[in-house]
């Protein structure tokens, strides 16, 4: 096995990373540049880039190698990873957008009038973005000694690095285009090599498509195994995609990019679009791997599928250059969502820690982003290092279970329900955020629970969620004197599109 | 697609003019009516959207579950479970997602010419 390509590849993907990051840099100058791009980016531009920082490591490697192993069941990742877009797009995106806030804590603040209320915003955006970035530097870990051979540390540092310099150069203007090249990088790592893949396949009479049709029924059930168990675990995956998107700190950050509310949908749409057309790919490495490469699930390296099927399939240098390809393609993956997720945690820090003033201390504008942006890739990069092994797949997942159950809420009642009040969206927040957690915990944790309490806790979503909603619609009904005096003011804001001329506080 | 535009000139004779807009600025019940049916036409329109994708891809795991026998039917010689969740799904989601944009902005043009009339 010759890592020549993989080097090759890495080295490319960061070059041009820095490259692509430092012709940005021309375009940022203000503290606005920094956070929002100045609010300027077009749809379609900024549809791109939302792409390239979502399809992250699990996207690109994860998905495949779970189909791989456990058949379509799993496709529900991908389908959820994408419907979460639309039910973003019919709920939230317009209002989101013309709410004119920064960051998640910002639309509390704004909405709720409560200084309590966005703290305990800041800190689950804080550490949804952690639980995020974890598994981006372990995968990036992972991927470097798999293609390369390189130790497992090396991974995290490299990525780190480079996310690093290109967030505290340039912030979101320059990380717009970044990203918005690999989302094309990332969609052209996989399609490429696949369509010389179902050449080979189809020239070698397509074997395994009988096998594929009839003898692996088990392979073709759209449901978790174990019946009433499999029944709840595939739903709560699918409450805790389509749900948790809206909340995933890196997502909502771009949304404040669009120029206005209806460019805020045309944006969605067109990630609907992108979207699509990307997990049409790695549902047919799955599929491939099934003929080529059963191997793998059995010795539990389905993870390395997409990077090692090009190899197995086409010997000789052409299956080498499609490797070192398909290599870059999950160098990108992880360089544009850690960008993606590190430029929202900064976000947050730069607000709530760095930029506040300290006795007589207080940092400039971009200076305190600066250092938020080394704080908010260091701890996890420390982390990453000192436990090499959590689980990419399941870290993720479960980022998405902790923003399902905590910001989905809040915003869906902040933006649809006047009756909202700073109490009841507090106690939904801590009641969503503590009942994930603890499921979060517990699976992070070495031991493990068996029967319905394991699977309860395996996938939390389908009861914390509802349980978040419950208790935030309940106490805010108690404490009625607490709805804040500017609410109308604010729901006019959020619903009326910017044409009408209107006070909007 | 061209902006739909309104074609106004100054009124020809003075009377009191009053924006619909004012009334939301104001605060009256009147205001109050229009932002409320604003907001329950947006609403029902992305239950709508909500409800079709519930109905048409969120019962997938329920029907595999109560009818097994899904998982031997093949279209084509593909599996019909590969055939909807791998491929089909992904234009589906699509075309809800243009289908509600053209609505809402729709719903926002009518609106926004509801404000621009004038009541005399």
């Amino acid at each position: 096995m010759s890592s020549a390509p993989g080097i090759v590849a890495i080295v490319l993907v960061t070059l041009t990373t820095l490259a692509i990051g430092a012709w940005g840099l021309r375009f940022s100058r203000t503290t606005s540049d920094f956070f929002v791009a100045s609010r300027s980016v077009n749809p379609r531009l900024n549809a791109t880039a939302i792409g390239g920082e979502y399809l992250s490591a699990a996207s690109f490697l994860g998905v495949a190698g779970l189909v791989l192993t456990f058949g379509a069941d799993m496709l529900w990742y991908p389908i959820g990873w994408t419907a979460g877009y639309l039910v973003l797009l019919v709920l939230v995106a317009a209002p989101l957008r013309r709410s004119g806030a920064y960051t998640l804590p910002d639309f509390a603040e704004a909405r709720l009038g409560s200084r309590a209320v966005r703290a305990v915003c800041s800190v689950l955006v804080v550490g949804i973005g952690w639980l995020y970035l974890l598994p981006q530097f372990q995968g990036a870990g992972l991927t470097l000694r798999s293609a390369v051979g390189a130790p497992v540390w090396l991974g995290p540092l490299i990525v780190g690095l480079v996310v690093l310099m290109n967030v505290t150069a340039g912030g979101m203007r320059s990380i717009t285009f970044v990203q918005a090249f690999q989302y094309w990088l990332k969609l052209t790592a996989l399609l490429l090599p696949l369509m010389v893949l179902l050449v080979v396949w189809a020239g070698e009479g397509a074997p395994g498509s009988r096998v594929v049709g009839e003898v692996a029924s088990g392979w073709s059930v759209p449901l978790a195994d174990g019946g009433g168990q499999g029944l709840y675990l595939t739903y709560s995956l699918i409450v805790a995609t389509f749900l948790g998107t809206m909340g995933l700190p890196h997502v909502v950050v771009r949304f404040y990019t669009n120029p206005d509310g209806r460019a805020a949908r045309r944006t969605t749409l067109v990630v609907l679009a992108l979207l699509g057309a990307f997990y049409l790919l790695p549902t047919a490495y799955g599929a491939l791997g099934r003929v080529y490469a059963p191997e793998l699930a059995e010795s539990g390296r389905s993870d390395v599928l997409v990077l090692e099927l090009p190899r197995l399939i086409v010997p000789g240098p052409l299956g080498e250059v499609l490797t070192g390809l398909v290599t870059a393609g999950a160098f990108a993956a992880f360089l544009s969502t850690s960008s993606g997720l590190a430029i929202a945690v900064s976000g947050v820090l730069t607000q709530d820690v760095t930029g506040r003033a300290y006795g007589e201390r207080r940092l400039g504008g971009v200076t305190a982003f600066r250092l938020a942006a080394v704080v908010a890739v260091l701890v996890p990069v420390l982390v990453a290092l000192a436990i090499p092994n959590v689980g990419v797949a399941r870290a993720v997942g479960l980022a998405f279970a902790v923003a399902a159950s905590t910001f989905c809420p809040l915003l869906l009642l902040g933006i649809w329900w006047s009756r909202l009040t700073d109490v009841g969206a507090i106690a939904g927040l801590v009641v969503g955020g503590l009942g994930s957690g603890t499921a979060v915990a517990w699976t992070l944790a070495p031991y493990s629970a068996s029967g319905w309490a394991g699977v309860l806790l395996e996938q939390p979503a389908a009861w914390s969620v509802p349980l978040a909603v419950a208790t935030m619609v309940g106490v805010s009904l108690l404490t009625p004197g607490r709805v804040p005096a500017h609410t109308r003011r604010v729901m006019v804001r959020l619903h009326t599109p910017e044409a009408v001329e209107l006070d909007r506080g | 697609m061209t902006e739909r535009v309104r074609v106004t000139g100054p009124p020809r004779r003075r009377t009191t003019v009053r924006s619909r807009a004012r009334d939301i600025d104001a605060d009256t019940r009147l205001g109050g009516i229009y932002l409320r049916s604003l907001l329950r036409e947006q609403l029902r329109l992305a239950a709508q959207v909500l409800a079709v994708l519930v109905v048409s891809v969120a019962s997938w795991p329920l029907l595999f579950h109560l009818w097994p026998g899904l998982a031997d039917v093949a279209v084509g010689g593909v599996p019909v479970a590969w055939l909807l969740l791998g491929v089909l799904v992904y234009p589906l989601l699509l075309v809800l997602g243009w289908w509600y944009v053209r609505r809402a902005e729709r719903v926002e043009r009518d609106f926004a010419e509801l404000m621009q009339e004038v009541d005399r």
